[in-house]
């Protein structure tokens, strides 16, 4: 902290100040107003905070805040301090908070929004960059998918001296990464392929087999993977194969804790040293999160998006009890419905499905078109009022979750 | 050629034969370039609405690495981004099957990206000019803004739809030439740009509401099945009243 010049200090000062007021009035968690404060004091304020350490950008457009965790976790193993905005808080003044609210920690493992990662690598200078997944997200707001690619591809040419961490398996990611310096390929799966049927070189119809992707007309192709999600385990890059036994559920995770084992091992920390820690992590910012009510147990899932949506059906008790659904459109989900209809919902056929939300009613249209019968509810309350005791599973996208969080009160 | 379902079920026989007039054949055309957002949709209520009618229906789907059939009742054609849609118009063009089906008289569905491409020209990534099908009397460009968000327009009373709910996500600005009419008049949103919204000639018809635009516009949906099919027969209520329950909300939400 001493090193920063004394407009940094002062900035970083209000920008704490902030945070707490933040927090004591209830207006949030605090760790993007404090940022924000910091950052109007010192434009710069964010390369200055991020001098001198070992940082790691996760981005994606699913499992950022979660994979931000594991790789915290991960990293963390090697037993030195790691400064995280863990809370999601991912554009610029999110990270200000993480950094300057860790001022002494050597590692930094920070989520980046997807449309800011150009602007973050030239900010913070990042050792590592980890590329997820790219698929539709939010389009009445975000850039088309084949620009946000193209962007990183170019960011990655310009800093030759990142070491891109992907996942061979989304070929707009792959593409992407192909850019960098240097890679480290993960083979992490790719369930969601509606995003990416064509080549993102020359737009041919890419063809898919058992290795992977490929394009026949400019050759294109999935890189060889080095670390690789089989099944429920890892095979790591030196060949060892360990069961991960996450207590985190569903594929996506694996997928996402075999991306932070590639970080780790970067870092220097082996797959047996940093997996327990893996282990450990159980819920993530409210996600996964089993909330008791009434005698019901309500486990949290947020999807926002189709992919993320397809990842929350994996997860889904397969004992198959009540199954309530919520649905906003307010600015941060999209003010758009029409990605319902690139969900398919007949896998919830035979479940009691409860529909709440503000969008219920576009739910409850698409949901009649899959003949999925449906109870339609004023809020998560109403339906813990219908159901009988026992697990309820939830999956909502982003208001809508927060609200359910905000209506279960502190334990969510 | 893929065949499916509604949401993508495996469905049909497999055979396109002309000579099987009872069944009702949708073909999708290039899934793999022009799908961005709930583009599925429409395919879904086209389908959903002939069945509830007793009317077979077999659905393709064609990628841009296939031929487009030449014997198909309806085409639809979705979104897409700027590469993806003139990847679509130079293959689609090269292939000649939707200009020749337009010609004998098929139905052609398309919204937003797919509707440019129906038209002379339209603007590329760069907002250069890029070859259409010339299959529908417009010509597209690049203007100035975004129009994202809601959109309510009044249609062509010769067309017998009702008032059309949607959402928008383009910077498109398209002008009809003679031989189209505009779909509709704007009374909230951008559209065409000029006031009004979409156009139609014969039995091809494009709108700039995106996705799942048939899915809050069931009469839109009714329209272009009987072109194909000719006059239907109503459906019953509790179908219908889901949709209306949701064309009123969003209507209403617009009025406030
Ligand atoms: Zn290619």
């Amino acid at each position: 902290m001493s090193k920063l010049p004394l407009r940094a200090r002062l900035a970083t000062t209000l920008g704490d100040a902030a945070t707490r007021v933040s927090r004591l009035t209830g207006r949030g968690d605090g760790s993007v107003i404090g940022g924000v404060i910091g950052l109007r004091l010192a434009p710069d304020l964010l390369a200055q905070l991020a001098a001198g350490r070992q940082v790691v950008l996760v981005t994606g457009t699913n499992g950022k805040t979660t994979t931000t965790r594991l790789v915290t976790a991960a990293v963390g193993s090697l037993g030195l301090e790691v400064a995280s905005n863990a809370f999601g808080a991912n554009m610029a003044s999110g990270l200000v908070s993480a950094l300057s609210g860790a001022p002494d920690a050597p590692y930094a493992v920070l989520e980046v929004d997807e449309r800011y990662l150009p602007a973050m690598i030239e900010a913070t200078r990042p050792r590592v960059v980890v590329l997820l997944n790219l698929s539709r997200d939010q389009m009445d707001r975000a850039a088309e998918i084949w620009m946000v690619a193209r962007m990183w591809r170019e960011a990655l040419a310009e800093h030759q001296d990142v070491h891109v961490v992907a996942n061979a398996d989304d070929p707009l990611v792959a593409w992407a990464a192909m850019a960098a310096g240097n890679a480290t390929w993960v083979g992490a799966g790719q369930r969601w392929h509606e995003d990416s049927w064509c080549c993102p070189e020359c737009g041919s119809h890419l063809r898919r087999d058992e290795l992977g992707w490929r394009c026949g007309e400019c050759g294109l192709a999935r890189p060889t993977a080095q670390w690789v999600l089989d099944g429920g385990s890892v095979i790591g890059a030196l060949g060892g194969v360990r069961e991960l036994g996450l207590t985190l559920p569903g594929r996506a995770n694996r997928s996402n804790a075999v991306m932070a084992l590639a970080v780790a091992g970067l870092f220097g920390a082996d797959v047996d040293q940093a997996l327990p820690r893996l282990r450990e992590v159980t819920s993530v910012a409210g996600r996964y999160t089993t909330v008791q009510r009434r005698g019901r147990s309500l486990r949290l899932l947020l999807a926002k998006n189709p992919a993320g949506w397809l990842e929350a059906f994996d997860v889904l008790d397969p004992a198959r009890p009540p199954v309530l659904l919520a649905v906003n459109a307010q600015i941060p989900d999209g003010k758009d419905t029409s990605w319902l209809w690139d969900v398919d919902y007949r896998v919830l056929r035979g479940r009691r499905v409860l529909v709440a939300g503000e969008r219920r009613i576009d739910l409850a249209v698409r949901l009649r078109a899959d003949d999925v019968p449906f109870e339609l509810v004023d809020n998560v309350d109403a339906a813990v009022d219908l159901v009988p005791a026992g697990p309820v599973d939830v999956i909502a996208n982003y208001t809508a979750f927060q609200q359910i969080r905000v209506a279960l009160g502190r334990q969510a | 050629m893929t065949q499916t379902g509604p949401g993508g079920s495996p469905a049909g026989s497999g055979s396109a034969a002309p000579d099987r007039p009872s069944a009702l054949r949708l073909v999708w055309i290039y899934p793999d370039l022009l799908s961005t957002y709930g583009d599925r949709g429409n395919l879904i209520m086209l389908e959903r609405r002939a069945r509830l009618r007793g009317i077979a229906v077999e659905s393709v789907q064609v990628n841009s690495d296939q031929a487009v059939p030449a014997q198909g009742d309806i085409y639809l054609l979705g979104g897409g981004e700027d590469l993806p849609q003139v990847l679509a118009a130079r293959r689609l063009r090269a292939d000649g099957g939707l200009a020749a089906a337009a010609a004998r008289g098929a139905v052609v569905f398309a919204v937003c990206a797919g509707y440019q491409v129906l038209g002379s020209v339209f603007g590329g990534a760069e907002g250069e000019p890029v070859d259409g099908l010339e299959i529908l009397d417009i010509s597209s460009g690049r203007g100035d803004r975004r129009g994202v968000g809601e959109v309510v327009a009044d249609v062509d009373p010769g067309l017998g739809v009702d008032r059309l709910t949607g959402f928008e996500n383009h910077q498109g600005v398209t002008r009809l030439g003679p031989s189209a009419r505009p779909l509709a008049r704007v009374v909230h949103g951008v559209g065409n740009g000029d006031g009004t919204e979409g156009a139609y000639a014969g039995r091809v018809l494009g709108t700039y509401l995106h996705g799942p635009a048939l899915v809050r516009n069931p009469s839109l949906a009714d329209l272009l099945l009987t072109w194909a099919t000719g006059p239907l027969a109503a459906l019953a209520e509790d179908e219908e009243s889901w949709t209306r329950r949701l064309r009123a909300e969003r209507l209403a939400a617009m009025s406030a």
